[in-house]
């Protein structure tokens, strides 16, 4: 199987307030099609880590590839580009755009992309909606939607763009059983059926068990369990 | 209305998903973006109004000075220079220093030599509209016992009506009946008031030299200047020649008129150097309005800049609020692949849009406000010839207006939106 992200040697220091070692020396690949929940207790550099291979954060040492580009030195266009293309986010709060509606939000990373025209973005990202079963909700303001439905809606954007690799952080902290459940099935079906990588950091143990590997953290370093 | 139907169409074009989201944010906030724009919807229209009523003032004020003083004045000044006296020459023979006390000049005529040829001259310069060529001098108007002191010029009506539109200032008569009475005189309507005359009456004058006349009304005028209405009449110029004892090339006055009459202060210069008399522009003869125009319109930029700046800071504010609402959703759009250059696009769009309406907005509301102080009536004078209150409506003014609006709304939006480009999202992303 081929890879989908590479890490190599990556090293983080928090300098405010005073110098911290957050992750020391952290290597380790994912194939594509692999779900990956990230674990380990609060503090330990999980949603550090999480952030850096985004691209968000570009303040570490070492370097990140994904898709066999190398994205460390870029600019910080050209990775908000790369972002947009390659990328789909989840978080633990949802943050839709409460001006927009569900399948507005769902839109505007591929309106970004301008890969399609507006009329093929808006099927597409109906059909995706239609995955997670959220189609009926398409035309209902975001804020008007339960926790469980935005968080469907908000994967459904992940989705749009047909990107390579999605991260997750804490994507099922905020919800109950039942919701996590589904979130999970969808993970899983993505990962298994559609060959998209998935990279979670998590604190839910059943999330972890089912998972194809565990990336567990200790302190800032991977723990080498398997 | 017509924004909202702006809105629509913009909704329904292809637009950039940057433009996309700015009008959202704009329509899901409509009171917040209402009182924006209406900063900038009173700005604009404070600066139109006071813009038009100034402007208009100085225009009533310039048009008054102009209906009295011509565009250049050639005239023969009493020379005071005696720098250059002949008593150097009578006493160079002698030893010593020759200083003499109170030196006078010696008889002088105050014609202008070969008043022809220079009218001549004149006519063939382009620059010129009109010229009338006068005799003036002063006079006692006889009321009784009585003698009232003012002034007479002799004048070829038609030329000195063309320059001063005095048909236009006519209060009884026509400038026209002084052509066709040989003894007929224009009186300013307060000396007419003075001496107790109406049309039709005859009045006496006594020249300083000792010859006296009698004349008849034949029209009165009120030029809107009490100095002036107090104490001038017209008469033909061979009257007036007549009246000084002279012959019919005797003239002491040249006036003109400028096709463009901001070119006064070069042609009189040029004609000053020319003829080797001296020639007036109006703006040194009324420099006094001329520098009060100057500080209206200062005062009037000051006031209008400082309101629209005012505008400026409500709009920064209101950018910063929304900003400050909207860090979650900058840092999910930068997270999902949208650059700095688009999060200044969509907030900049957004005080853009603010600004162009409120400023359009503005200038419709100042023009309505304008037009109304237009048809306020004067308070009746008798002195000022103003029905209404003066305001003027020139285009380059409410051209101004947006500009600046527009100008000011995007230094005040550039700021937040440089600000929310710098946003880091994993700082918020985080919690």
């Amino acid at each position: 199987m081929s890879i989908a992200l590479k890490v190599e040697q990556l090293n983080k220091h928090f300098h405010q307030p005073e110098d911290f070692h957050v992750l020391q020396d952290i290597s380790f690949s994912v194939s594509k099609g692999e779900f990956v929940p990230v674990i380990g207790k609060s503090g330990c550099g999980k949603s550090t880590l999480l952030y850096l291979l985004s691209t968000l954060d570009t303040d570490y040492e070492g370097k990140i590839i994904i898709n066999d580009a190398l994205l460390t030195g870029r600019s910080q266009n050209d990775l908000a580009k790369f972002r947009n293309e390659n990328i789909g986010f989840v978080f633990q709060f949802h943050f839709l755009l409460p001006e927009f509606t569900a399948l507005e939000n769902v839109m505007l990373p591929a309106l970004k992309l301008g890969k399609y025209s507006k009329e093929e973005i808006a099927v597409h990202a109906m059909d995706k909606l239609r995955q997670l079963q959220m189609d009926g909700f398409a035309h209902k303001l975001s804020g008007k939607l339960s926790g469980g439905q935005q968080q469907r809606v908000a994967i459904a954007r992940a989705l749009i763009n047909d990107p390579a690799i999605i991260m997750a952080d804490e994507p099922t902290g905020n919800l109950d059983s039942v919701n996590t459940g589904i979130v999970f099935d969808i993970f899983k079906k993505l990962a298994n059926e559609k060959g998209i990588t998935i990279l979670t950091v998590t604190h839910d143990l059943d999330f972890s068990k089912n998972a194809d590997r565990v990336i567990e953290m200790v302190d800032g370093r991977i723990k080498q369990s398997d | 209305m017509n924004v909202r139907i702006l809105l629509y169409q913009l909704k329904n074009s292809t637009m950039s998903v940057d433009m996309l989201i700015a009008q959202r944010h704009l329509t899901a906030n409509k009171k917040q973006t209402l009182v924006a724009m209406l900063g900038v919807t009173f700005g604009i229209a404070m600066f139109i109004l006071m813009i038009s009523f100034m402007i208009g003032v100085n225009q009533f004020m310039e048009d008054t000075m102009l209906s009295s003083t011509p565009d250049i004045h050639i005239y023969n000044d009493i020379k005071t220079d005696y720098s250059v006296s002949i008593a150097n020459d009578f006493f160079k023979d002698k030893d010593g220093i020759v200083i003499v006390h109170h030196p006078k000049p010696k008889q002088v005529t105050l014609n202008i030599k070969n008043a022809d040829g220079i009218i001549n001259d004149l006519k063939k310069n382009a620059d010129i509209a009109y010229i009338s060529p006068m005799v003036s001098t002063q006079v006692f108007y006889n009321y009784g016992s009585v003698q009232i002191n003012g002034y007479i010029n002799g004048v070829n009506i038609l030329n000195e009506s063309r320059l001063f539109d005095l048909a236009g200032k006519m209060t009884y008569g026509v400038p026209e009946n002084l052509l066709t009475s040989d003894n007929g005189i224009l009186m300013g309507q307060g000396l007419a008031d003075k001496l107790n005359l109406s049309m039709g009456d005859m009045v006496t004058l006594a020249t300083p030299t000792g010859t006296t006349m009698r004349c008849r009304v034949v029209g009165l005028f009120r030029i809107g200047i009490s100095a002036i209405d107090n104490v001038r009449s017209y008469v033909n110029l061979a009257k007036g020649q007549q009246l000084l004892g002279k012959d019919k090339s005797y003239i002491t006055d040249i006036n003109m008129k400028l096709k463009d009459n901001n070119l006064a202060p070069v042609e009189s210069a040029a004609m000053s150097k020319k003829y080797n008399y001296k020639a007036e522009d109006w703006q040194t003869a009324n420099s006094s309005i001329t520098a009060s125009n100057l500080v209206r319109d200062v005062l009037t930029y000051v006031v209008s800049i400082t309101l629209l700046v005012v505008a400026g800071f409500g709009i920064y504010n209101i950018m910063n609020m929304t900003i400050n609402n909207k860090m979650k959703d900058i840092a999910i759009l930068k997270a999902q692949g949208f650059s700095g250059k688009d999060i200044v696009q969509i907030f900049l769009s957004q005080s853009i849009f603010i600004g162009l309406f409120g400023a359009l907005l503005g200038l419709t509301l100042g023009f309505f406000l304008s037009y109304a102080l237009s048809r306020v009536p004067f308070p009746h004078n008798d002195f000022i010839a103003l029905k209404f209150f003066p305001v003027i409506f020139r285009p380059s003014h409410y051209l101004f207006g947006l500009v600046f609006g527009v100008a000011t709304t995007f230094i005040a939006g550039l700021m937040p939106s440089l600000k929310a480009s710098k946003i880091d999202p994993v700082a918020i992303l985080r919690g």
